[in-house]
């Protein structure tokens, strides 16, 4: 072990970085008016999700976070799919991503 | 030991009539329908003889002490201190008035078979008519004033369905209408009455009243006045006085008989009858007593002149009925109540066979009621006419026929009653004068002279009609010969005597004399204007086109009631229906529902914007929500902020 990695990297940074990712991830969902920025916001509040999984699985040493991970992503892969064939519907009906004038519901 | 005279069959057989008829009469064969309808009232009018020939002592057997009553075994009303039973009551003056109604009912009943056989509603006419026979004997049975207006508004009720019976007709539809709202105007009195009974005397039966009244002599004038006023406001509505007396010539829609039944010998009777069998609070009100006497001679001179000039013949016997009527009232209002009642029954001897002969006039011309349409059916009619010139004779007073007994009583009673006495008096002779007059111009234009409708050819009517005319013709010949005097001490025991102290027989036989010179000088005015001078009646009522044409248009009372009450209430009720009630409650109501759920849809459909990012904001605002609820020791902050809080309290 080289003396530069003695010290380990304390638990809260990790924390830090998970909750900064996700709090990025909220305010590009809120503010951006791009679907598509929308939909890669929601992929980094999830992958901030899943860093907290991991941070705390390796503290604990338990599997079960890690397991819980995987699940994640699976449902984010199935859920980008999903999404990204509604994007392009959407794209194709409209002309626009823009998500103030995707409003049709509204009366 | 009084014997069971089954009072309860009397109204309850025609009640049994009514429904048989009403029910099954569409689908039962029409002998069938006569015979339940004839056999309801006959044998009610049985049950009544066997009570009377019991009273009379001609059945030794079951002698009768009278009053004699029979309560429903079951109570009827108990609420706090009011006890009211289901009673009927036999006395003197129901028992006269019973004879009276299912007798001369029954006639009509057998004369309607003839009139009304070729009538598509047979069946219903004679269930109505059973009808009102079963309310008019509860009336007259009634043992209190209650049970009395059951019977009271029952007859309303059939008159109005008879009056309509025609309903087709509007003008026949619209009558019904009009006898039937008037009529409210009376019930209203005849109810506020009902109620100061209960609260000054406790009880509505009309003995007890009787006898509290009499205990006490601290019961004069005051609530007495007002309950009898009331009370005579009921009997103006129902005996057609002023200023209610509108409804009855309209009533003249209907069929024949029912006129002759309903609206002349029975029904509108009723308020005569009231009044004589409540009279002990009458007797109490002096003020009362000459406001009916006022009323009652006001109303016959009023009604009489209106008869002169009518051209319908049922409408000149409609106004002769409110004047004599109102020759009743008068009686009643100088005390006279046992000469009041025996002027009802002559009257509906009379009159019935006034209006069954004109029925049968009209019957043979083929439904025409145009008096000057008629005419010369002297020849045509014989039995019809020498059957109401019994009636003409008796209804004008002249000896020795029923109308003159009767009549002559009241105008001898009311001639001894002082000053004003001598003035109804005189409005009474004056009354005599004119019915004398528009009765025999009524017979002059129907029977006298030649036909003015000769392209018409009458026949007489079947013997269902003429009997019961010869056998009503010979009971206004013979009716009054019982005489005044018999009939007043009969009826003694419940309506008083005659107060005649002050007369003397040669009093009475000069005012009798009097009575026929100025029926006979009727007749001959009639006789000069309608036989000798035929061109004369024309003349008059082109020199006096103002006096003819108020009387020819009724003195535009129902004009003037059109204007002043129908009107403003018409226009009241509108603004009531289509502004308070359409446009305000209904209206009102679904708008507020309306604008509550607009209003909240406006609110709540801000959050439903359809905008991704204010749901996106709405979300992270939850999440953010629910966050904030788990990770803050709510518990501790509470804790904490009230130990601050006491913790300042303390200093």
């Amino acid at each position: 072990m080289s003396s530069l990695f003695a010290q380990e990297v304390p638990l809260s940074w990790y924390l830090l970085l998970s909750a900064a990712l996700f709090s990025l991830g909220v305010v590009g969902f809120l503010i951006k008016r791009n679907l598509i920025t929308v939909f890669m916001s929601i992929e980094l509040m999830l992958n901030g999700v899943n860093l907290s999984f991991v941070t705390f699985a390796q503290q604990w040493h338990a599997v079960k976070g890690q397991i819980f991970v995987f699940f994640v992503m699976m449902v984010a892969a199935a859920e980008a799919a999903v999404g990204l064939a509604i994007i392009i519907a959407v794209f194709r009906a409209r002309a626009t991503l823009a998500v103030d004038r995707i409003d049709l519901m509204k009366l | 030991m009084n014997a069971h005279l089954y009072l309860w069959l009397i109204p309850l057989l025609p009640f049994a009539g009514f429904l048989l008829n009403g029910i099954l009469g569409r689908r039962l064969p029409k002998w069938l329908v006569t015979t339940v309808a004839l056999l309801a009232p006959l044998a009610a009018f049985g049950v009544v003889l066997n009570a009377a020939l019991g009273v009379f002592g001609i059945i030794p057997v079951t002698i009768i002490s009278l009053p004699f009553t029979e309560t429903c075994p079951l109570p009827w009303i108990n609420a706090g201190l009011l006890h009211v039973n289901f009673s009927f009551v036999l006395d003197q003056l129901s028992l006269v008035m019973l004879l009276v109604v299912t007798g001369v009912g029954f006639l009509i009943h057998v004369y309607s078979v003839g009139y009304m056989g070729d009538d598509k509603g047979y069946a219903r006419y004679f269930s109505y008519l059973n009808l009102f026979l079963f309310f008019m004997t509860v009336l007259v049975l009634a043992g209190n004033a209650l049970v009395m207006f059951i019977g009271w508004e029952g007859v309303g009720l059939a008159s109005y369905l008879l009056i309509g019976f025609w309903f087709q007709k509007k003008s026949a539809a619209d009558a019904g209408k009009k006898a039937f709202i008037v009529n409210r105007i009376g019930d209203f009195g005849f109810l506020i009455g009902m109620f100061l009974l209960v609260a000054n005397f406790g009880t509505l039966t009309f003995t007890e009243i009787a006898t509290k009244l009499g205990q006490d002599p601290g019961w004069n004038g005051g609530v007495v006045t007002v309950i009898a006023l009331c009370l005579m406001l009921g009997a103006t509505g129902k005996s057609a006085q002023l200023p209610l007396y509108i409804w009855l010539p309209d009533a003249m829609e209907g069929p024949t008989p029912v006129s002759a039944l309903i609206h002349a010998a029975t029904m509108v009777t009723a308020g005569v009858y009231m009044v004589a069998r409540t009279h002990v609070l009458f007797d109490h009100s002096p003020f009362a007593l000459s406001v009916v006497a006022i009323i009652g001679a006001a109303t016959a001179i009023f009604a009489a002149t209106i008869a002169l000039v009518q051209n319908d013949i049922k409408r000149v016997l409609a106004y002769s009925t409110i004047s004599q009527l109102g020759y009743m009232f008068l009686g009643c209002g100088v005390a006279a109540y046992s000469a009041a009642i025996f002027h009802l029954m002559t009257h509906a001897f009379f009159k019935a066979l006034l209006f069954m002969a004109a029925g049968s006039v009209i019957h043979a011309i083929g439904g025409e009621q145009d008096l000057r349409k008629m005419g010369g059916l002297r020849k045509k009619l014989p039995v019809t006419f020498w059957t109401m010139t019994a009636a003409v004779l008796a209804i004008a007073g002249f000896f020795p026929f029923a109308g003159f007994f009767s009549k002559d009583a009241i105008l001898y009673v009311a001639f001894l009653q002082g000053t004003n006495g001598k003035i109804l008096w005189f409005v009474g002779l004056l009354t005599a004068l004119l019915t004398s007059f528009y009765m025999f111009r009524l017979w002059y234009l129907t029977f006298m002279g030649e036909s003015r409708s000769p392209e018409v050819h009458p026949h007489e009517s079947p013997w269902s009609m003429r009997g019961p005319l010869v056998i009503l013709a010979l009971l206004s010949v013979c009716g009054g010969w019982i005489g005044m005097e018999r009939f007043g001490n009969f009826l003694a025991p419940s309506v008083g005597v005659l107060p005649t102290e002050a007369g003397n027989m040669r009093l009475e036989i000069i005012l009798s004399i009097v009575a026929v010179l100025v029926a006979l000088e009727g007749w001959l005015i009639a006789d000069k204007l309608y036989r000798r001078k035929p061109a004369r009646p024309a003349q008059y009522a082109a020199a006096l086109p103002t006096g003819y044409k108020l009387l020819a248009n009724k003195y535009y009372v129902d004009e003037l009631y059109g204007a002043v009450v129908v009107k403003p209430l018409l226009g009241f009720s509108k603004f009531v229906l289509e502004w308070v009630v359409d446009f305000v409650i209904l209206g009102g109501a679904a708008w507020l529902l309306g604008g509550i759920a607009t209003f909240t849809g406006a609110i709540l459909q801000r959050w439903q914007s359809g905008n991704l990012r204010s749901y996106a904001a709405w979300l992270a605002a939850g999440a953010a929500a629910v966050l904030l609820f788990l990770l803050v020791p709510w518990a501790t902050v509470l804790a904490g902020l009230t130990a601050i809080h006491l913790g300042m309290a303390g200093h």
